[in-house]
């Protein structure tokens, strides 16, 4: 549960020094993306910052964004969740399950309500309630359930921010994004196939430095991490303002660590901080291993005409079959809504669960 | 080498991105600002594109000076100055001996080495109490 005292003071109890904290501050600013100079700001604010309540909240997901920030070299993961924030919840990593696992949720959302932050990982199925549950409580309910008195939403991965794989044409559950359902409430995406660590803490690092969540780009990312493009923080760059382009993935051009643009990179159409952050504690990053950007921090990029055409080849006809593949599945999706709102009406005012015999009803309907 | 390994030889280095000489002049502004005005500058080699070899060229550039400082504070830090009195590289590890970060910092004495004005009033007190006990 929260703890209610300053994080200085909790650091100097652990016997940190001010030095120590000094560092601490320092690779907290590069971690956030802030100039250096802002080390003493950061320093004052989380010398009196308080530990926050997280609940994680995972739904169709792969258990990527999980293995991501848990591999995240950044202030330590176990300093940062240990010390710096109170995980009251997330199925993988916490000891508890079943129904003392719920009661860890709902305990920590009485006892702060209306301060905890939310972490969503995963989208959710609007198309039946039952393709994807927890404790019997469909995804969508869980969310919204939480979602009510969260103070923020941080929705990690590209499935929480824009409905990732299980978006994918023909998107068979319905798959949609947190701020598809959540309107209300401040939402910061940190998308990425999986996002890098660093983002991941950075964020959380960011909320708990300064107690709100950082600057936002249109598409609801944190400038920070995603106000470049990975194009033009890409070493290969001079190659292609050269025109020097790899053709083929072992030809000259391959070799020689020619720019990848001919193989499909997505680079000019991709923000994220790869290029500079880099991945494996900064050792290198896709286009570093002779592979193009896949472009997984954009929405629909499962959709985007082919990892391997080139971005300037004509996608018009992929796009006309995305476009209607997403209208035949809106329109299922409507009708699905429409049976999924009557069975979660009746579910919130039983609080009932919805069990696989549910399911089979539902299909069979 | 037969001929299987010729066709997949990869090249590595000859990469540039051409950010180490401006890197190197905004090193020389900041010395000059220090010299002049008497303010420090932090560089964080995070925030800039570098290719493969990129940054150990860097590095190679700087040299390694008079000082060269261990520190022990939540995980291992090396606090070098270069063969240019003034300009120093600051790396920090966390315990598990990972680098967290990276910075050129372009001052008399970086900041971390200095004593904290709370670290020596702790001291200042543990030192009397252990005093009293003699």
């Amino acid at each position: 549960m929260s703890n209610n005292k300053p994080l200085g003071q909790a650091l100097r109890e652990q016997g940190v020094s001010r030095r120590g904290f000094l560092k601490f501050c320092a690779t907290t600013a590069s971690l956030m993306a802030l100039p250096p100079s802002m080390v003493p700001a950061i320093a004052k604010a989380l010398e009196s910052a308080r530990r926050p309540s997280v609940i994680w909240l995972s739904f169709q997901e792969c258990t990527g964004c999980t293995e991501s920030l848990t591999r995240s070299h950044a202030p330590t993961l176990e300093g940062l969740i240990f010390d710096n924030i109170s995980l009251d919840y997330h199925h993988t990593l916490q000891a508890a399950s079943g129904d003392a696992a719920e009661a860890a949720r709902e305990a920590a959302m009485e006892e702060n309500k209306g301060n905890y932050l939310l972490v969503v990982d995963g989208s959710i199925p609007l198309g039946n309630p039952g393709y994807s549950t927890i404790a019997g409580i469909s995804n969508l309910e869980m969310l919204k359930e939480v979602a009510e008195h969260a103070a923020a939403i941080i929705a990690v991965g590209t499935c929480a921010a824009y409905g990732g794989l299980p978006h994918a044409n023909p998107n068979p559950t319905g798959a949609v994004s947190v701020e598809e359902i959540i309107k209300d409430k401040p939402i910061v995406n940190v998308p990425g196939c999986p996002p890098i660590p660093v983002v991941i803490t950075g964020v959380l690092a960011h909320f708990l430095t300064f107690g709100k969540l950082p600057e936002l780009d249109h598409l609801g990312r944190p400038l920070a991490f995603y106000g470049n493009n990975i194009h033009d923080r890409c070493y290969r760059r001079p190659f292609y303002d050269k025109g020097l382009f790899a053709n083929t993935f072992d030809d000259e051009g391959a070799r020689k660590g020619w720019c990848l643009f001919k193989l499909g990179c997505k680079g000019p159409v991709t923000y994220n901080a790869c290029a500079t952050i880099k991945w494996n504690d900064g050792t290198s990053f896709p286009i570093e291993a002779g592979h193009g950007c896949l472009g997984c921090s954009e929405p629909n990029f499962w959709d985007m005409g082919g990892f391997y055409n080139a971005l300037s080849e004509s996608t018009m006809n992929l796009s006309r079959t995305a476009a209607v593949g997403i209208a035949v599945g809106a329109a299922a999706g409507t009708a699905s809504g429409l049976l999924n709102r009557r069975k979660k009406s009746k579910a919130e005012a039983a609080h009932e669960t919805v069990s696989v015999k549910d399911l089979q009803r539902e299909d069979k309907s | 080498m037969n001929s299987m390994q010729n066709s997949l030889k990869v090249e590595i280095g000859g990469y540039h991105t051409g950010n180490i000489p401006p890197l190197l002049h905004e090193i020389r502004h900041a010395l000059r600002n220090l010299l002049d005005n008497g303010e420090t500058t932090t560089i964080d080699l995070r925030s800039l594109p570098m290719a493969p070899g990129e940054q150990q060229q860097l590095l190679d550039i700087l040299g390694k000076g008079e000082i060269s400082v261990h520190l022990d504070a939540l995980g291992k830090s090396e606090i070098t100055e270069s063969i240019y009195a003034g300009v120093w590289l600051i790396i920090h590890y966390n315990n598990n001996g990972e680098v967290m970060g990276k910075f050129i910092e372009i001052t008399r004495v970086p900041a971390i080495l200095k004593a904290q004005t709370a670290d020596m009033e702790e001291s200042l007190a543990a030192l009397q109490m252990r005093l009293e006990e003699i």
